[in-house]
């Protein structure tokens, strides 16, 4: 039997490639999502496309009182979850307006670590498991233009890497996914670099590869892994005066 | 405007070239807000040869519009998106046993531009236009209300809408039928005509063939005027199959996907290279066994094989001619425009007649009689030779497809074509005029 593929930020284009991607090789998949029913259209053609079932699932990650139920909700508990949940926010309204910082905080760290917990103790129950969690290059290190989004990505790749060690044994097993530049909602209207800059397909098929050669931490665009090589290994004075780092 | 940015468009002879405004609606619903500033023009996947899909103030990038709402697997009903293309249905159907009922020579497009250019196939003789399979359509009007259009329900809006290039509203979504098929295979003949005569003979010959057309070698002159190739073609029944291919019908071999990775320089194609390859073309044609089974992707989409092929003719793009002619006028006129390119010695490689059937829809291409397509690099002396070409086919009474057209002027499109002027005062009516305009629209005065 193929797993169903649960895709929490379901409307995401990343979450979106994912689906097709999985459902393409023969998954059913579940999209979950705030405002789920406008996602009929999509449900529709992915089902239609791959000939799989595809279901829509009521979804509001920042609900934490509910997300007990959520997850209980899915009886059996799905083969692979994958998180796409993530907002950028906007920097320099998080520097003024700290309610608005702890909103990226907890949507970026606090939310996606929260349900991949408890999926993760279903999964470990029964004995298997692939819990995957979108986090970005961002987390690696802190940039003086978006190091709020970066710094609660930086926990959430830390919670993934601990949440995989703690896992070791149990069959369930974690991916950590660090995208660079994706051209999607999230940085419509951005300059982005074009060499440097992957398409969400791109995303989705690392992604599905990583699940099914059990790999731990991927990039999406080899060329990242060496560019946050270099990046993490720039001395803070330097980094500072350097126009990635301001 | 934040959500349009500035980008370089053209169509797919990349021939005019010009920057414009583009937006990329996510959903159906983010469409209205779009055509609120007027002059804006819908755009599928860009292969219209010219202007067309480039707006007169904005344009709509509607490739994300691409999802696949239902399909009735009885009647082989399926309602899209209008971006959603005809490869993709290809791939999602043929291994249940459809396939599209027209296709033009390319798999690249979308529905909503199949419907709007109304694009005809191999088989325009026997089963008509795209439209012919289109049950109904959503339009987003002018006034940013999504009507739907069918034969029964708002059937001017339906009517104008197959052929009116984007000019009437945004399709949004349409429900199409596909064709049942045992195979993914098509049986082949090819039969080889000296001239233009034996090779309308050969056309009329096959008029219950399912598919038919013809490669001619334009550079061929006098007594060989019109020599060709004329290919017809069958969809082959499971049991027809040899035994090998029997268990997987639908399963054909996997090509190569060539790319075309830089601009050819512009003098790679001229008379003599062109010459050279038609000769031979030709040559291989002769030898070439009279039957063959071809898969459906080398069959009806040779092109396709090399991606961004347009790109051979360098970097300042290139033009197609095509026109239609009317069946008593057919020979004549095809005679008068293959002389004139053939003395020019502007040969195009792609060179491609076809048998039409009567017209169809409002404001369609085609018309019962012959079409014959020309490609040619852009440059001035192709650019006068072109004028002369639409000379020649407005003298025999005929008309010229918008999708191929780059260059045409106003008053000889209006001159061939009368329908444009009604075309034109439809527009007016309905608001249309202001809201829905291309480069193309304001070049022809539509
Ligand atoms: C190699 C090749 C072979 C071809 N062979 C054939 C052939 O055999 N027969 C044939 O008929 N054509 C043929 N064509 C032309 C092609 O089929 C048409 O130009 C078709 O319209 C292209 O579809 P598109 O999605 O790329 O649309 P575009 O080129 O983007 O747009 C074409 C027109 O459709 C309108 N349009 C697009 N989407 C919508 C929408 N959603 N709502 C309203 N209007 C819309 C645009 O405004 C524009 O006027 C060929 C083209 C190529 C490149
Ligand atoms: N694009 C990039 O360059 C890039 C780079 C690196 C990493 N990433 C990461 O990739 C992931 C996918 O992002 P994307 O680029 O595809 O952008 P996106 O479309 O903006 O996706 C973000 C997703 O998060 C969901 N979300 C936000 N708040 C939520 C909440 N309270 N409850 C439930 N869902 C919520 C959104 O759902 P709604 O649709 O309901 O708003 C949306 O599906 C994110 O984690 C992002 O950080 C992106």
């Amino acid at each position: 039997m193929t797993d169903t593929v649960l895709v929490l930020g379901g409307r995401s284009d990343i979450g979106r490639a994912v689906a097709h991607r999985f459902a393409a090789a023969g998954h059913p998949v579940a999209l979950a999502a705030r405002n789920a029913p406008d996602l009929e259209a999509d449900r529709a053609d992915i089902a239609i496309r791959h000939d799989v079932e595809a279901t829509l699932h009521e979804f509001d990650a920042l609900d934490t009182d509910a997300l007990g139920d959520f997850v209980d909700a899915f009886d059996p508990v799905p083969g692979i979850v994958v998180s796409a949940i993530g907002a950028m926010g906007d920097q320099t309204t998080s520097e003024t307006d700290p309610a608005a910082a702890a909103q990226v905080m907890r949507i970026n760290y606090e939310a996606p670590a929260q349900v991949l917990e408890l999926f993760a103790a279903r999964m470990a129950a029964r004995g298997g498991g692939t819990l995957v969690g979108i986090s970005s290059v961002a987390g690696d290190r802190g940039r003086a233009v978006n190091y709020v989004y970066g710094s609660a990505k930086a926990g959430f790749t830390a919670y993934l890497s601990g949440l995989r060690n703690r896992l070791w044994g149990t069959g369930v097993h974690v991916v950590t996914v660090k995208p660079g530049f994706v051209e999607t909602r999230m940085t419509e209207g951005m300059d982005l670099p074009g060499a440097l800059t992957a398409r969400p397909e791109a995303v989705a098929e690392t992604i599905f590869q990583a699940v099914a050669r059990g790999r731990s931490v991927v990039y999406v665009k080899p060329v990242w892994r060496a560019i946050m090589i270099i990046i993490g290994a720039i001395p803070e004075p330097i980094f500072r005066r350097t126009r990635i780092g301001s | 405007m934040q959500d349009f940015r500035t980008e370089e468009l053209a169509g797919w002879g990349r021939y005019p070239r010009c920057p414009g405004p583009v937006a990329r609606p996510r959903h159906a619903e983010a469409v209205g807000a779009l055509i609120g500033a007027g002059g804006v023009i819908a755009r599928g996947n860009g292969r219209a040869y010219g202007d067309s899909a480039m707006g007169a103030a904005a344009t709509l990038d509607l490739r994300r519009l691409n999802r696949m709402l239902s399909f009735d697997d009885q009647a082989g009903r399926l309602v899209a998106e209008a971006g959603v293309l005809l490869g993709d249905v290809i791939a999602t159907f043929l291994p249940r046993g459809w396939f599209p009922w027209v296709t033009p020579g390319t798999k690249f497009v979308t529905l909503g531009g199949a419907i709007a250019a109304d694009v005809h196939g191999k088989n325009h003789h026997r089963d008509g236009a795209f439209g012919t399979f289109v049950d109904w359509i959503d339009v987003m009007g002018a006034d940013g209300e999504v009507v739907r259009a069918s034969r029964d329900e708002n059937s001017e809006l339906f009517a104008w809408t197959l052929g009116g290039m984007g000019l009437t509203g945004v399709i949004l979504r349409a429900a199409i039928r596909l064709r049942p098929v045992e195979s993914g295979w098509i049986a082949q003949t090819t039969i080889p005509a000296q001239n233009l005569a034996e090779a309308m003979d050969a056309f009329e010959a096959a008029d219950d063939a399912s598919y038919s057309v013809a490669w001619i070698d334009c550079l061929a002159s006098g007594a060989a005027l019109g020599r060709s190739l004329v290919m017809t073609g069958e969809h082959v029944q499971a049991d027809d199959l040899p035994p090998d291919r029997r268990t997987h019908p639908y399963r054909t071999p996997r090509k190569r996907q060539l790319s075309m990775p830089f601009d050819a320089p512009t003098a790679a194609l001229n008379r003599f290279s062109v010459g050279a390859f038609n000769a031979l073309y030709w040559r291989r044609g002769l030898r070439a066994p009279r039957k063959a089974l071809v898969d459906w992707d080398s069959y009806f989409y040779p092109l396709d094989a090399i991606l961004g092929w347009n790109r051979i003719y360098g970097r300042r793009g290139f033009v197609q001619f095509q026109c239609a002619l009317p069946l008593n006028a057919s020979e004549a006129g095809l005679r008068a425009l293959l002389s004139e390119t053939a003395v020019a010695g502007q040969g195009s490689i792609l060179a491609v007649l076809k048998r039409f059937g009567p017209q169809q829809s409002r404001f369609s291409f085609p018309m019962a009689g012959y079409t014959l397509a020309l490609d040619f690099p852009a440059n001035a002396r192709t650019l006068a030779l072109l004028d002369r070409l639409d000379a020649i086919a407005a003298d025999h009474g005929g008309r010229f497809y918008l999708a191929k057209d780059a260059r045409l002027s106003a008053a000889t499109l209006h001159r061939a074509d009368p329908r444009a002027a009604a075309f034109r005062a439809m527009r007016r009516e309905t608001g249309c005029d202001r809201a829905f305009a291309s480069a193309q629209s304001e070049r022809l005065l539509l």
